[in-house]
C-alpha cells in the first residue's frame, strides 16, 4: 500500500490550498479529485470576489482558480484526477477508484476537502427536465457556453441565487423572477441590487407550488406564504418560464468523514465534523477544510485549507512550533477579517439588526425587494452627499467584508478603515478626478460616479457595465432606476474598457440633472434580455 | 442556446464540430464538451424515462452527482452525460429504465 | 427504550395528503406518501425506512434526498429533524461497478 505524508481529498479551493502549504513545507502530498478538472467550483465563478487584497478581492473566481493551480504546480503538488475516494477506513486508509480499478492508500495525515452538495426543495414537478440546480446553470453557461434556458425562475435569494441570476443575465437569458420563502433577501445586498436594477422582480415570502408541463418545464406557479411558510390560497401567480433554477442552500458533503468515525456535529447547516481551530477532527491527523467543515465563501475555504495544511505539516515535523504558529496566526487573522459583519456566522439568520455598525438605518427595501430606495440612501453619507463636479456615490449599505475601493482611489477619496466590513466613507477634501477606478474595483458594483455639472441640463453617470452588446458613444437608450424601471432617456457618452478591470466596462451616460440620483443602470430597450 | 460571445469570458474554447446521433437522428456538437451540453444546445432536455413511472428526466446537477442525466451511450447504459465528453460518431439513446428502448419493450 | 423507537407510541392515523404522490427520492422513485406510510407501518428510524423502501440507495446514494426524507419523517413523528439519527455512512461513497470495486491493484 502506498503511503503519503499527506493525502488531500478534493482539489477545490480548500484542498488545493491545503496541498500547497503541505508541499511547500516539504511533505510528500497526494491529492485525489473525482472530477476531470481541478479547481472544484471555482472555474464557474465569473464574478469578482469580496474581501481585501490578501483575499484576492476584486479578482474573478475563475482567475483565482488559475492562480491557485499555478501555485500548486510551482509547489510540486500533483493532483490525480478522475480519482474518486470511496471511503476512509481505520488507520487513515482510503480507497480510491480509478477508471477501471480501485487502490488503497494510507496517509499519515488526511485533509478532507470534499466541498458541498446543493440542497433541494420539494414541489410538484421538481423532477421534471428543466428544473435544475443553480450550479448546473453555472456549469452550462460559464463552462460550456450553453444557456441553461431562455426564461428562468430563480428560487433562492442567498448569494448563490443572486450571483447566478446576474450571470444568467450576462449569458443573455431572461430571469422572470427571483423568489424566496424567507421574508428577507439572504445574500449580500449589493448582489441583489445588481439583479434588481436590470428589472428582475423579487418575490420574497413566495414559494414555488409547481412546475408546469408534462415532460419538461413549460411554466411555474408561485404563491405567497404565511408566517408558517404555508401557501396563501388566492395568491397563485403563473410565470411563463422554461427553466426553474434552485438555489436553496448547500450542505457539507461529509460522507467520507462520517464513515471515518470522527465525531460529527448535527447542525442546522448540515453534518459537520467537530474540529479544533486548525481543522483537525477528533481523529488525530484527520482534518477537514472548506465547505465540508461548514458552508462559507470560497475565500474562507482557501484560508481554511491553508491552515489545515500548515497544521498537518507541523504535526509531521516539517514546521517547528514557532514557524507554524506565526504562519497559522497570519492566516487566522485573515480569516477573522472575512468572518465579521452582518453576514458573519454568529449573525446568520438574525432578523433583529436594524442598523449598520456605524448606526445607519439598514434598508428594509433591500431586504424585501432587492434594492435600496433613494430615501433610504439618505442615511448613508457616501451614497447621498451631493456636490459640484464629478464625485463617487457609494451605495454600499451593509457591513460586508470588502475594501478594494479604498485602495482603488489613488487620491485617497475613499476610506474603509482597518475593519474591512465598515461602510466606505468619502473624504470630500480630496479631489476626485473621475478616473473611475473605484467604480471598476467594486465587486458589488455599488459605486457610481456622478457629475451634476456635465453640461447645462444634464448630469453624467458612470457605472460598471458587464453585458453585451456594448453601448457605443452617441447611442440613445433608457436609464433604469435601482428597481429596474425606466427613468428617462440616456445618451451614451463613453464606454471604457481596459485589461485592468477584467471585463468590467465603465459606461458613462448623460441624463437630465434631476435624475442624477435615480439613474443607476442602462438598457437599450428598457430592459436587458 | 449557444452563447457566441460572453461579456466576461469572451469566446469559449471548443473542439471541432462533430456529428453524433440522438435516438437515430443526426446532430452536431463540439467534441469534448459534455454530451448534455450538446443536447441542451440542440434544445433537448429529456434524457431518460424512469423505470417505475416512466416520467421524463434530464440534467439536474450537471456535475455528475445526481445521475439524473444518464443515457445509453454507444450501447452502454447509465452514462452520466453531464460529465462525459462528446466524441465524433457517438450513438446516444434515451434511456428507458436501465437500458435502451428495445430492452424496455 | 428510545422514545422514538417505541412502536407502541401513538402517532395518530395515516392521513392521506394531496402531495403524497410527489417523488422524494429521485433515483429510486420513492414518494412522500410511501415514506409517510412506512412511518405509520412502524418503521421509525431513517435506517429502517431506507432498508424497507430503498430511498437513498440509488445511483446518487442519497445525496439529494436524505435531508428531505429526514424532515418528512420528523414531521410525521412530531419531532425535530435533528432528533432523528442519520443513516450510517458507508463505503462506497459513490456508485461503483462491482467489476471495478473487485479489482484492487496493490
Amino acid at each position: 500500500m502506498k503511503r503519503y505524508e499527506l493525502i488531500v481529498i478534493g482539489a477545490g479551493p480548500a484542498g488545493l490550498s491545503a496541498a500547497i502549504e503541505g508541499a511547500k513545507a516539504g511533505m510528500r502530498v497526494a491529492v485525489f479529485d473525482e472530477n476531470a478538472r481541478p479547481g472544484g467550483q471555482l472555474f464557474k465563478q465569473i464574478h469578482k470576489f469580496f474581501g481585501s487584497k490578501e483575499h484576492k478581492a476584486k479578482i474573478r473566481g475563475f482567475r483565482i482558480g488559475e492562480m491557485l493551480l499555478k501555485e500548486a504546480e510551482e509547489a510540486g503538488v500533483n493532483v490525480q484526477l478522475n480519482a474518486t475516494v470511496l471511503g476512509i477506513f481505520p488507520e487513515k486508509r482510503i480507497t480510491v477508484r480509478f477508471a477501471d480499478h480501485v487502490e488503497q492508500f494510507s496517509g499519515d495525515n488526511i485533509i478532507v476537502a470534499t466541498g458541498a452538495a446543493e440542497n433541494m426543495v420539494l414541489f410538484d414537478g421538481w423532477t421534471r427536465p428543466g428544473v435544475i440546480g443553480a450550479g448546473a446553470a453555472q456549469t452550462l453557461m460559464n463552462l460550456h457556453g450553453v444557456q441553461p434556458g431562455r426564461n428562468i425562475l430563480m428560487v433562492g435569494s442567498g448569494n448563490v441565487g443572486l450571483v447566478v441570476s446576474y450571470q444568467l443575465l450576462q449569458a443573455g437569458c431572461k430571469v422572470a423572477a427571483l423568489i424566496d420563502a424567507a421574508p428577507r433577501v439572504g445574500g449580500y445586498g449589493v448582489h441583489a441590487a445588481k439583479v434588481a436594477r436590470y428589472g428582475v422582480p423579487f418575490y420574497m415570502r413566495h414559494t414555488i407550488l409547481r412546475a408546469e408541463g408534462k415532460d419538461q418545464v413549460e411554466g411555474a406557479v408561485i404563491a405567497e406564504v404565511d408566517d408558517k411558510f404555508q401557501p396563501i390560497p388566492g395568491t397563485e401567480k403563473h410565470l411563463d418560464v422554461d427553466t426553474i433554477c434552485l438555489a436553496v442552500g448547500l450542505s457539507p458533503m461529509s460522507q467520507v468523514l462520517r464513515m471515518s468515525g470522527c465525531e460529527i456535529d448535527d447542525t442546522p447547516g448540515g453534518l459537520v465534523p467537530k474540529t479544533d481551530a486548525y481543522g483537525e477532527t477528533t481523529i488525530p491527523g484527520l482534518f477537514a477544510a472548506g465547505d465540508v467543515a461548514g458552508i462559507e465563501e470560497a475565500s474562507s475555504a482557501m484560508i481554511g485549507g491553508r491552515i489545515a495544511g500548515l497544521a498537518a505539516a507541523h504535526r509531521a515535523g516539517y514546521l517547528d512550533d514557532a514557524a507554524f504558529e506565526a504562519q497559522a496566526e497570519t492566516a487566522r487573522a485573515s480569516l477573522t477579517q472575512l468572518r465579521q459583519g452582518m453576514f458573519a456566522r454568529e449573525n446568520r439568520g438574525r432578523t433583529d439588526l436594524t442598523e449598520t455598525e456605524e448606526g445607519y438605518a439598514l434598508s428594509q427595501n433591500l431586504l424585501a425587494r432587492g434594492y435600496v430606495t433613494e430615501e433610504e440612501l439618505k442615511a448613508f453619507p457616501a451614497a447621498s452627499e451631493k456636490r459640484g463636479g464629478v464625485h463617487p456615490v457609494i451605495e454600499c449599505t451593509q457591513n460586508i467584508p470588502c475594501n478594494p475601493c479604498q485602495d482603488a482611489c489613488k487620491f485617497g477619496c475613499i476610506m474603509v478603515g482597518r475593519q474591512i466590513t465598515s461602510i466606505p466613507q468619502i473624504d470630500h477634501e480630496k479631489k476626485c478626478t473621475g478616473c473611475g477606478m473605484c467604480v471598476a474595483s467594486c465587486s458589488g458594483q455599488a459605486i457610481f460616479l456622478v457629475d451634476d455639472d456635465y453640461d447645462e441640463t444634464r448630469a453624467a453617470i458612470t457605472m460598471a457595465y458587464e453585458f453585451l452588446p456594448y453601448p457605443e458613444k452617441g447611442q440613445k437608450g433608457t436609464a433604469l432606476s435601482r428597481a429596474g424601471q425606466p427613468v428617462c432617456e440616456a445618451e451614451v457618452l463613453s464606454l471604457r474598457r481596459s485589461a485592468a478591470t477584467d471585463g468590467t466596462a465603465l459606461l458613462t451616460i448623460a441624463v437630465p440633472k434631476e435624475f442624477s440620483m435615480q439613474a443607476r443602470a442602462f438598457a437599450f430597450d428598457g430592459g436587458v434580455d | 442556446m449557444r452563447i457566441e460571445q460572453h461579456p466576461i469570458l469572451g469566446t469559449y474554447d471548443k473542439g471541432p464540430l462533430v456529428e453524433f446521433t440522438m435516438d437515430g437522428k443526426a446532430m452536431t456538437g463540439y467534441e469534448g464538451e459534455p454530451i448534455a451540453a450538446a443536447l441542451r444546445a440542440a434544445g433537448i432536455l429529456q434524457h431518460r424515462r424512469t423505470r417505475k413511472t416512466g416520467e421524463a428526466r434530464g440534467v439536474f446537477c450537471a456535475i455528475g452527482r445526481c445521475t439524473d442525466c444518464v443515457m445509453v451511450v454507444d450501447g452502454v447504459p447509465n452514462i452520466r452525460t453531464c460529465i462525459t465528453p462528446l466524441r465524433a460518431g457517438m450513438k446516444i439513446q434515451t434511456q428507458y429504465g436501465v437500458g435502451p428502448k428495445e430492452d424496455a419493450e | 427504550m428510545d422514545k422514538l423507537m417505541d412502536r407502541s407510541a401513538d402517532i395518530g392515523p395515516f392521513v392521506p395528503l394531496p402531495d403524497d404522490d410527489m417523488i422524494v427520492c429521485r433515483c429510486e422513485e420513492i414518494t412522500k406518501g410511501e415514506i409517510r406510510r412506512a412511518v405509520h407501518d412502524g418503521f421509525r428510524s431513517l435506517t429502517e425506512i431506507k432498508r424497507v423502501l430503498r430511498n437513498g440507495m440509488g445511483l446518487c446514494q442519497g445525496q439529494t434526498c436524505s435531508r428531505l426524507v429526514r424532515s418528512i419523517v420528523a414531521r410525521e413523528l412530531g419531532v425535530k429533524p435533528a432528533d432523528l439519527p442519520m443513516t450510517t455512512a458507508r463505503a462506497p461513497a459513490r456508485p461503483v461497478e462491482m467489476q471495478v470495486y473487485a479489482k484492487e491493484v496493490r
